[in-house]
């Protein structure tokens, strides 16, 4: 088993089985008919694992005609309600995929999914689509990177909150219509009796987005999947998204992921980080262990590629020598060896083997073939006094 | 109305301005509606009654005169009055133009209408359903068959048809034969089937092959996925959102094909000896009928013109960017 909390989290109201559901408000919004599966109640199956939501040995591969795509490849981790993950990689490293496979929102039929997503006591994977479809929007939403044309064009934003909110909820159009507007005031837009009528082209790029949440928090998701939140929007109004899916999370108490490359913002907002690599995770802690004692090769080379105010310009930044791999052609034994400074060392066992993912200190796991102790001599070393 | 003036200048132009270019003299157009026996007087008379010497921009002034407030035309001995919408008088068929114009109009636009909802449904359904099943036999067979539809022309596929189910297996036994929609509905349509489905099969391959590439495209947008996201059933999703999406390009195309079909479905007519515009325009091409042809065209014109118009309107209705 790959990633383990090293602190078992606080064993809350939201954790585990049938409390779950009793968080106010929560009860009236389950879904008529009943057909989701009992395990939302009391543990009925013995593999559901305590964790809100378990990610286990996640494979995503896409067979095209040059090759399997390998975009996720043995992806483990956990997350608990009312914490916020944040994973972080290069572009094609396999974080949306993730997303959009715990959603089940991977391209229909292409893609090959395999391993387990445990939410909440439910297994996804293996699950019918329709019953995923069920919790989409529900138990869990998604907001994206670029809210322009995220939103539909020809419906006014109003409409389509409205809808989400039905889909799962039998109210009538007029208790939509005032919980929508209700949502657009709570995600900070002003006067929103009267947007509510108003089409996406009509806002800017912030209250976009904006609205994107407010269309994702509708009913109450537990689990909220925030892809590059920021990354099209404006710096003076990236950290007013910020603040606000913040301050959403603690008050709905729901599980938070963050996709970004953007380290900063995974700072921001982060308990734990997740450091991804050619479809694997190469690194898991505390953010603050990733961001004071950051283990992985790779993931030094993404804090040294990180620009800093409080640095002399004069400084270069130190880029990852290289580019990302090819993820049909994925590079043998530890994806990361043929950029790694350190390979050598390992006396040849990073181009044989796979690294585990291994316990480094309580709640701190790397994938690396570099002795541990090692590790950190190189951190002290020759990479924290050059960032 | 600007264009619609730009088309009458143009319309005009050609019909009287490019004989003169080509070196005809007034004399010889006169000659032409002269007929057998011409002798210079009777030519002279000609010119005199069609006005044929005055300047064009006279002669302009005349035809749109004619057409505001309608105009006399002389014919022999007898001068018979053209009322108010008139586009000229055809000294050929005895009439003017406008009337035959008005009794041709019904033919082509029942034949238009009729066409225009068959191609409309079965291609839009066509090109969604290739589109949903990219790759299945289902599309690759429907797109072979679109493939055949655009390419075939209509006076083939029309002989076929005719020949098979009017003549081989009797469906039609007498051919096809224009009934009017007032005299007898159920006979209009019976006989209209074979001119409908063969004009749509056209267009309904052009239109599935659109539908098709449209949705493809809009299925790839990211609100389709945030629609998916939010739990929508995908009926939902492809019907509200996909479908909302990729049809407003092909709503304009539709105004824009219907307005040109308006003018007359010149083939179609032909093959089928409907009585309708295009089969005039052809008529009175081949009998050197100017008067004919000029306000065929002008009609088509205004057609096309007044469809433009009801598209932008229509597009500022369905596109709320387009509004503000």
């Amino acid at each position: 088993m790959a990633w383990r909390r090293g602190r078992t989290a606080p064993a809350g109201p939201e954790q585990g089985g049938a409390d779950a559901d009793d968080t106010p408000g929560s009860g009236s919004r389950r879904i008529a008919g009943g057909d989701r599966p009992a395990a939302a109640g009391a543990p009925a199956d013995p593999a559901a694992p305590a964790a809100f939501l378990d990610v286990r040995d996640l494979r995503v591969h896409f067979p095209t005609d040059d090759g399997l795509v390998r975009s996720v490849d043995g992806l483990s981790f956990r997350l608990d309600r009312g914490r916020t993950l944040g994973i972080v990689g290069e572009s094609g490293s396999g974080k949306s995929v993730t997303s959009l496979g715990i959603l089940g929102l991977h391209k229909g039929g292409a893609a090959r999914i395999s391993g387990q997503i445990w939410l909440d006591g439910q297994e996804l994977v293996a699950a019918t689509p329709d019953a995923v479809r069920r919790l989409r929007g529900q138990k869990m939403s998604m907001i994206f990177q670029d809210p322009l044309s995220a939103l539909h064009p020809y419906y006014t934003v109003g409409k389509q909150i409205m809808e989400a909110y039905r889909v799962h909820n039998d109210v009538s159009k007029a208790v939509a219509r005032k919980h929508a507007i209700d949502m657009l005031g709570r995600v900070g837009i002003p006067r929103p009796a009267s947007r509510v009528d108003d089409y996406p082209h009509q806002f800017s790029g912030g209250m976009r987005q904006r609205v994107m949440i407010a269309m994702a928090m509708s009913c109450d998701p537990q689990l909220l999947i925030a892809d590059e939140p920021t990354t099209a929007l404006d710096v003076t109004v990236q950290a007013q998204i910020l603040d606000l899916i913040r301050d959403l999370q603690a008050d709905f108490n729901s599980a938070v992921i963050v996709i970004t490359h953007d380290l900063g913002v995974v700072a921001e907002l982060a308990d734990d980080i997740l450091v991804m690599y050619a479809g694997r995770g190469v690194e898991y802690g505390t953010t603050r262990d990733v961001f004071r004692r950051p283990e992985h090769p790779y993931t030094w080379g993404l804090l040294g590629s990180m620009p800093r105010l409080d640095r002399d310009r004069q400084e270069r930044l130190l880029p990852i020598p290289g580019s990302p791999p090819s993820l049909i052609n994925v590079p043998s034994g530890c994806a990361f060896h043929p950029r790694c400074a350190f390979c050598e060392r390992t006396g040849g066992l990073a181009v044989q083997q796979v690294p585990p993912v291994l316990e480094s200190t309580p709640g701190h796991s790397v994938a690396c073939h570099l002795p541990p102790e090692e590790r950190r001599q190189i951190w002290a070393d020759q990479i924290q006094p050059r960032l | 109305m600007l264009l619609l003036v730009v088309v009458s200048i143009a319309t005009f132009a050609i019909f009287f301005l490019v004989p003169r270019a080509a070196g005809q003299t007034s004399d010889q157009i006169a000659l032409r509606y002269v007929g057998r026996g011409a002798t210079p007087e009777s030519i002279q008379a000609t010119k005199e009654r069609l006005h044929l010497d005055e300047p064009l921009t006279t002669q302009y002034g005349r035809f749109i005169g004619g057409i505001v407030a309608g105009s006399d035309f002389s014919y022999g001995p007898e001068t018979v009055h053209c009322p108010a919408p008139c586009f000229g008088y055809s000294f050929r068929n005895n009439q003017p133009v406008t009337s035959l114009l008005v009794d041709r109009l019904p033919v082509t636009l029942s034949l238009a209408a009729g066409a225009s909802v068959i191609w409309l449904v079965t291609g839009v359904a066509i090109g969604v359903l290739s589109a949903l099943r990219r790759g299945s036999a289902f599309d690759r067979g429907a797109m072979t068959v679109a493939l055949a539809g655009v390419s075939l022309p209509i006076y083939f596929t029309g002989l076929i048809s005719l020949a098979l189910f009017a003549y081989t297996w009797k469906l039609w036994p007498n051919g096809v034969n224009y009934v009017s929609f007032t005299s007898n509905p159920l006979d209009w349509a019976y006989n209209l089937v074979l001119p409908w489905t063969t004009l749509a099969f056209l267009y309904a391959a052009l239109y599935a092959r659109l539908t098709r590439a449209g949705m493809l495209e809009t299925m790839n947008e990211d609100y389709i996925r945030t629609a998916r996201a939010k739990g929508l059933p995908e009926r939902t999703v492809v019907v509200k959102h996909a479908m909302r999406a990729s049809l407003t390009p092909i709503l304009t195309i539709f105004g824009l094909d219907l307005g040109l079909l308006l003018g007359g479905a010149v083939l179609t007519e032909s093959t089928f000896s409907l009585p309708g515009l295009g089969q005039l325009v052809v008529d009175a091409v081949f009998g050197n009928d100017l008067p004919i042809v000029l306000g065929v065209v002008m009609l088509a014109g205004f057609f096309v013109v007044l469809a433009n118009l009801l598209v932008d309107v229509l597009y500022a209705a369905i596109d709320p960017r387009v509004r503000s």
